[in-house]
Formats: structure tokens, C-alpha cells, sequence
């Protein structure tokens, strides 16, 4: 048998005006051959009523979907009030029809109906509610979880809160440090120019370390990290739910918060200012190294300056935004990874959506901090 | 075991493995294994756990290469093939995965319309009725074709993934531990579908199994993998009296004698 071979159909009477009385089938009817054949069978006109014969004698194979087109066109024909015999058909072939006639197939019902546009605006909006819902249930869950914690702290798990830090932190180091360093030398070398101008070369030590410290150096490694980390949780909680290694945690009888998440807010809240403390250092000595090529101002004049700079309170606000980074970062990547749904794809969307969210609501939060700092005169 | 005893093999067999040998690292998994499947025949593969059969079958399915030996699929050397001489031999056989690998982001009849719509000029009313066909044939309710597979229970899944086997109308299916997983009420729905598949369809029929009762009920030939050698085939009364002492541990240990005397009595 030549699978490929064409199939074949005549109409008898061949005149496409006269209505049909026979239909002869030939060659090979199979899932490779019949394509063009639907339109040509959609082209026949069938009697209204009286005798059709189907002729399969020269059918040299049928396959399933073959089967099912001759199968659909006897049925409408059936249907119209007309009387179909087959005839000349092998056992087999006869067999295959026989089988497809014993199932009730109903090609409409496999295919999902799309719901009307009104349908779907209104249950966007309902998912957006309920998400929001769902994120304030998971927050005051998982703050729960914290305080229980807190107030029985044999309970925490120290091992995956020290895996998660060295993760976090120590594995982030080279990243951060670098990013950083790159941050303070573009700062010094685009203030170099303007400050030069004016002769003000020693302000190019306000301005990087100001810079560094209140904003840049915070929301630098708050991004890294929610894309470093927080991606990473999303995807770890939301393999585990394909996996069900969630529920398997829930029927063991340890909850899913106190071994997944809190660890993670807990490392996050350490990690997160260290880093921070640590990129402020990276970021000031790379405006420092500008400084020296660029605008000769040396090392310890640099440092000298960097005193009368920089208050403690400007150090403060850069580092007080760390822990509420850190919160942001582990919960929503946390969260977004319990929203997993069954597949693979799900998957990928949530940990999109963690990063991509976690930065948003980063940023969101610094602009915060900057109108509650700018109130406070700090 | 069935009304239709198996054609004599006077074709040449759809599947001949000749001296096949696997190794991972320095454990040996198959040592000269020899093994043919003959037209129209429902052949299990039986062992214990880790004796290699699921890597022979995925072997024979293209998705792993032996160390050494010959297979020879419809006639075909594959062992080496490349994946566009691969491709004709591919159509010609569907296989059915042990826990369905359905793709989960489409609906069970898009699953199956999927591998219609990458192979062949159909249009895509025609690839939705076909669809429905295979649906229907695996004993699948209609409204299942709407469904994601996280909606479906196991045996349900098991069947869609074998809707999809049969979307090209294979002449070779493969099944990958058919029953595991299932309650005895759907393991037995799935004796019955693979029986008449290939009663209704003409399929030769390979299966990696466990299930004693599947094999009572549907196999001709069954080979038995064990310490890398293929250490006994034929029908299961004939494994049955066997005297390897591995035979005999796979077929009288308790569930074995069961599922004998399961057999006798529905006889």
C-alpha cells in the first residue's frame, strides 16, 4: 500500500448540473490524500429524495478520516431523505464505516465556543478584583505566618533561610557590585562636564554619593534582585504546584507559607539592605575612580569632601527603603508562583508577571518615599 | 488470548531489534537484545522496575540512540536516522505517553487537531471533525474535546493522549504503561479499547507494561526484559509454565496467580 497514492472520486452522472446518482471512491482515501476532496464532495448536488449508490470497490486503502468524509456525506444524504447503499466495499473498509456509524460523533461539541465581548470584559474586570483580593488575602496570610514565627522562633527554618541568603546575597555579589561601580563612573562622567563649566569640580562628591546613596544604589539592587530572585520564586512555588508538591506539603501537615515563603521574606530582609550597604560602597568608588581621571580631584580629597556631604540622614533613607523593597520583591514573587495554574505555560507567565510587577511596584514605592521624605524635610 | 488469533508472521515483522546494546556510563541496560513484532500483533514488554524497557522502547520511538545494534522499523533501519529521514517513519506510528504528555496550554481536541494541522493539507473544519472522530474512537465523551487536560481525570487523560496517537491513523501505536495509575474500572475500559483498536483499525500494537490482567486480556506475545537479555517470549500461557526463575517470579508471585485465576474464571 502507497500511502501517498491520490484518492480518487467519481460522480456518475459526471455533469455537475444533473444531480448525482452514484458516487464511485477509489485509490487510496487516507488523512494525507483526502484534502482536496471535501470541496469536491461539497460541490455535488444531491437528489432531493430516491436511490444513491457508494461504490468502494476500487478503494485500494481507507483510513479513519477517510472513513469519516464518506461516513459524513452518507449521513447527510441520510438525512435529506435519501436512500444510500454501499456496495463493493472490503470486510475492512466496511468494518471501519460500520464502527464510525456505531459513534456518536459531533464535530461542534469538541470545539470551545469563544464567550461574547461583554462576557469577557466583565470577567477581566472580576479577575482584577479578585487578584487584588487574592494579593491582600496572601499579605495578611503570610503576615500571619511571620508573627507565628516570631513569637516561636524555634520554628523558623534557619537552613532555607541561610540557603536563600547565600542565594540572594552572596551569589549576587559579583552582579550588584558590578552594575553598581558602572552606575557611580556614568554619574561622575556626565556631572564632570556641567560641574568643570562652573569650576565646582569638588561637587562631583555631592553628587555621586547623594545620588548613590538616596536613590540609585536601593533601586538598583531592589531590580536586580526582583529579577535575579524574585523570578526565581515565582517559578520554584509554581513548578511545585504542577508538580503538586504543594499539596503534598499541605497533607504532610506543614503549611505551605511557613516553609516557602517566610524564608524567603526573612533572607530578603537581610539580604536586601547588606546589598544595598554594599552597592553604596561599589557606587561611591566608582565615582570616585572618575573623579580622579576626570576632574583631578584625588582620592583623599574625595573622601575628605565626602564627610561634609553626605549626612547620616541621606545614608538613612537610602537604606530604610531596602526592607520595604525587600517585602515587595519576596511576596509578590512568592504570590505570583501560588497563582500557577496547570500548565507549563502558566509558569512562565507568572514569573513575567512577578518581575515585571515587583519592579513596577519598586518604583512606585521609591516615588512614595521620596514625597513622604520630602514632607519630613529629611 | 483473544477471538483474533494474530496473522502467521508470513510479513516481515514491523518491528526487528538484532543484538542491541545500551549502556549508561558503565551500567550495562541492554546486553544483544533480540526482539520482532510482527503485523496486526499486540506485543508487551514486561520487567522488573529499571530492567530497560521503557529506554527500549524510546529507543525504538527515535528519542534515545543505542550504544550498538541494529532496529529496523517497516523495513527501515533507524538506528542513526536523521530527523528528516525520520519524519515519513514518524507518521507512520503514534505513541502514547505514561502520563499523557498532553500539550497543557490547548484543549484535548486541539491536542489532537495539532499534529492533523502540522502534517497534512486538511482544512481546519475537516482537522475539528477528524478530531472528533479520534475523540469519539478512544471512548471519550464529545464535550471532553473542549476540555484542558488539568480538567480531565487520569483515565480520561490516557485516552486523549491516545486520541492524539491516532490522529495520523498510525499503522503502529505505541503504549507507554497504558494502565498505570488507572482504578481497575478504567484499566479494563482500557483493555477493551486497545482490543478493538486493533480489531477495528488493524493496528500493530506495542506496549511497555506492568499490568498482568492487561496482558491476560489482550497480548499475543509478550517478551520479558530482565538482566539486560530478553529471557523469554510468547503467549502468556506459554510464559506461564515457564521455569526461569525470573519468569517465574514476575508470573506466580501473588498478584500474578490473581490475575491467572482472574483469567481462568472469566473463561
Amino acid at each position: 500500500m502507497n500511502p501517498f497514492a491520490s484518492a480518487q472520486l467519481t460522480v456518475v452522472p459526471p455533469s455537475s448540473a444533473a444531480v448525482a446518482s452514484e458516487l464511485r471512491c477509489s485509490g487510496a482515501w487516507s488523512v494525507q490524500t483526502i484534502a482536496n476532496l471535501e470541496s469536491r464532495l461539497a460541490e455535488v448536488r444531491w437528489p432531493p429524495s430516491g436511490d444513491i449508490v457508494v461504490d468502494g470497490s476500487a478503494l485500494t486503502a481507507l483510513d479513519t478520516s477517510g472513513a469519516w468524509l464518506l461516513h459524513r456525506t452518507i449521513r447527510r444524504c441520510t438525512a435529506d431523505g435519501c436512500v444510500v447503499r454501499t456496495q463493493g466495499f472490503r470486510a475492512e473498509f466496511a468494518a471501519l464505516l460500520a464502527l464510525l456509524a456505531s459513534h456518536e460523533i459531533d464535530a461542534e461539541s469538541v470545539v470551545a465556543r469563544p464567550s461574547p465581548w461583554l462576557a469577557r470584559v466583565g470577567r477581566r474586570a472580576w479577575y482584577l478584583v479578585a487578584g487584588t483580593h487574592g494579593y491582600l488575602a496572601f499579605v495578611g496570610e503570610s503576615a500571619l505566618a511571620l508573627l507565628g514565627s516570631l513569637r516561636h522562633p524555634s520554628r523558623l527554618r534557619w537552613r532555607p533561610i541561610l540557603h536563600n541568603i547565600e542565594t540572594a546575597g552572596v551569589d549576587a555579589l559579583l552582579i550588584t557590585g558590578l552594575l553598581s561601580f558602572l552606575m557611580g563612573i556614568v554619574i561622575a562622567y556626565q556631572g564632570a562636564d556641567q560641574l568643570q563649566r562652573f569650576g565646582a569640580n569638588i561637587f562631583v562628591v555631592d553628587l555621586v554619593a547623594l545620588a548613590m546613596l538616596r536613590e540609585l544604589s536601593p533601586l538598583l539592587t531592589a531590580i536586580i534582585i526582583a529579577g535575579r530572585s524574585g523570578s526565581a520564586y515565582a517559578a520554584q512555588i509554581g513548578t511545585m504546584k504542577v508538580t503538586e508538591e504543594i499539596d503534598a506539603l499541605r497533607t504532610i501537615g506543614v503549611g505551605a507559607q511557613e516553609l516557602l515563603v517566610i524564608p524567603k521574606v526573612c533572607a530578603l530582609l537581610v539580604v536586601l539592605p547588606l546589598l544595598t550597604v554594599y552597592t553604596d560602597v561599589m557606587g561611591v568608588l566608582g565615582g570616585m575612580v572618575m573623579a580622579r581621571m576626570k576632574l583631578d580631584v584625588g582620592f583623599d580629597l574625595f573622601v575628605d569632601r565626602l564627610d561634609d556631604a553626605v549626612q547620616l540622614s541621606s545614608y538613612g533613607t537610602g537604606l530604610a527603603k531596602a526592607p520595604v523593597f525587600a517585602m515587595i520583591i519576596a511576596l509578590v514573587g512568592c504570590y505570583r508562583g501560588f497563582q500557577v495554574g496547570g500548565s507549563a505555560e502558566s509558569v512562565g507567565t507568572q514569573t513575567t508577571l512577578s518581575v515585571v510587577q515587583s519592579i513596577f511596584l519598586v518604583i512606585l514605592t521609591d516615588a512614595l518615599f521620596s514625597i513622604v521624605f520630602l514632607w519630613l524635610d529629611l | 488470548m483473544t477471538e483474533n488469533a494474530p496473522p502467521p508472521p508470513s510479513e516481515p515483522p514491523v518491528i526487528d531489534v538484532r543484538g542491541l546494546c545500551t549502556r549508561f556510563g558503565t551500567a550495562v541496560v541492554h546486553d544483544n537484545v533480540d526482539l520482532s513484532v510482527n503485523v496486526g500483533e499486540i506485543f508487551a514488554l514486561v520487567g522488573g522496575s529499571g530492567s530497560g524497557k521503557s529506554t527500549l522502547l524510546r529507543e525504538i520511538i527515535l528519542l534515545q540512540r543505542p550504544a550498538s545494534g541494529s532496529i529496523r522499523v517497516f523495513g527501515e533501519e533507524i538506528v542513526g536516522l536523521s530527523d528528516e529521514r525520520a519524519l515519513p517513519l514518524r507518521r507512520r506510528w503514534g505513541v502514547m505517553f505514561e502520563r499523557g504528555a498532553l500539550f497543557s496550554e490547548l484543549t484535548v481536541a486541539e491536542n489532537v487537531g495539532m499534529v492533523l494541522a502540522e502534517h497534512t493539507a486538511l482544512p481546519s473544519r475537516l482537522i475539528r471533525e477528524v478530531a472528533a472522530v479520534k475523540i469519539a474512537l478512544t471512548g471519550l465523551p464529545a464535550d471532553a474535546g473542549r476540555k484542558y487536560p488539568s480538567e480531565l481525570s487520569g483515565g480520561m487523560r490516557k485516552r486523549a493522549s491516545l486520541a492524539r496517537a491516532l490522529a495520523l491513523d498510525p499503522e503502529l501505536l505505541f503504549l507507554d504503561e497504558p494502565t498505570a495509575g488507572l482504578d481497575p474500572l478504567s484499566a479494563s475500559g482500557i483493555d477493551e479499547l486497545v482490543l478493538g483498536l486493533r480489531n477495528g483499525l488493524g493496528l500493530t500494537i506495542m506496549m511497555v507494561t506492568h499490568d498482568l490482567d492487561l496482558m491476560w486480556r489482550t497480548a499475543d506475545r509478550v517478551a520479558v526484559l530482565g538482566h539486560g537479555h530478553i529471557v523469554g517470549v510468547g503467549s502468556m500461557p506459554e510464559l506461564s509454565h515457564s521455569e526461569h526463575p525470573l519468569i517465574r517470579q514476575y508470573f506466580h508471585g501473588p498478584r500474578g496467580r490473581a490475575a491467572l485465576e482472574q483469567t481462568w474464571n472469566q473463561k
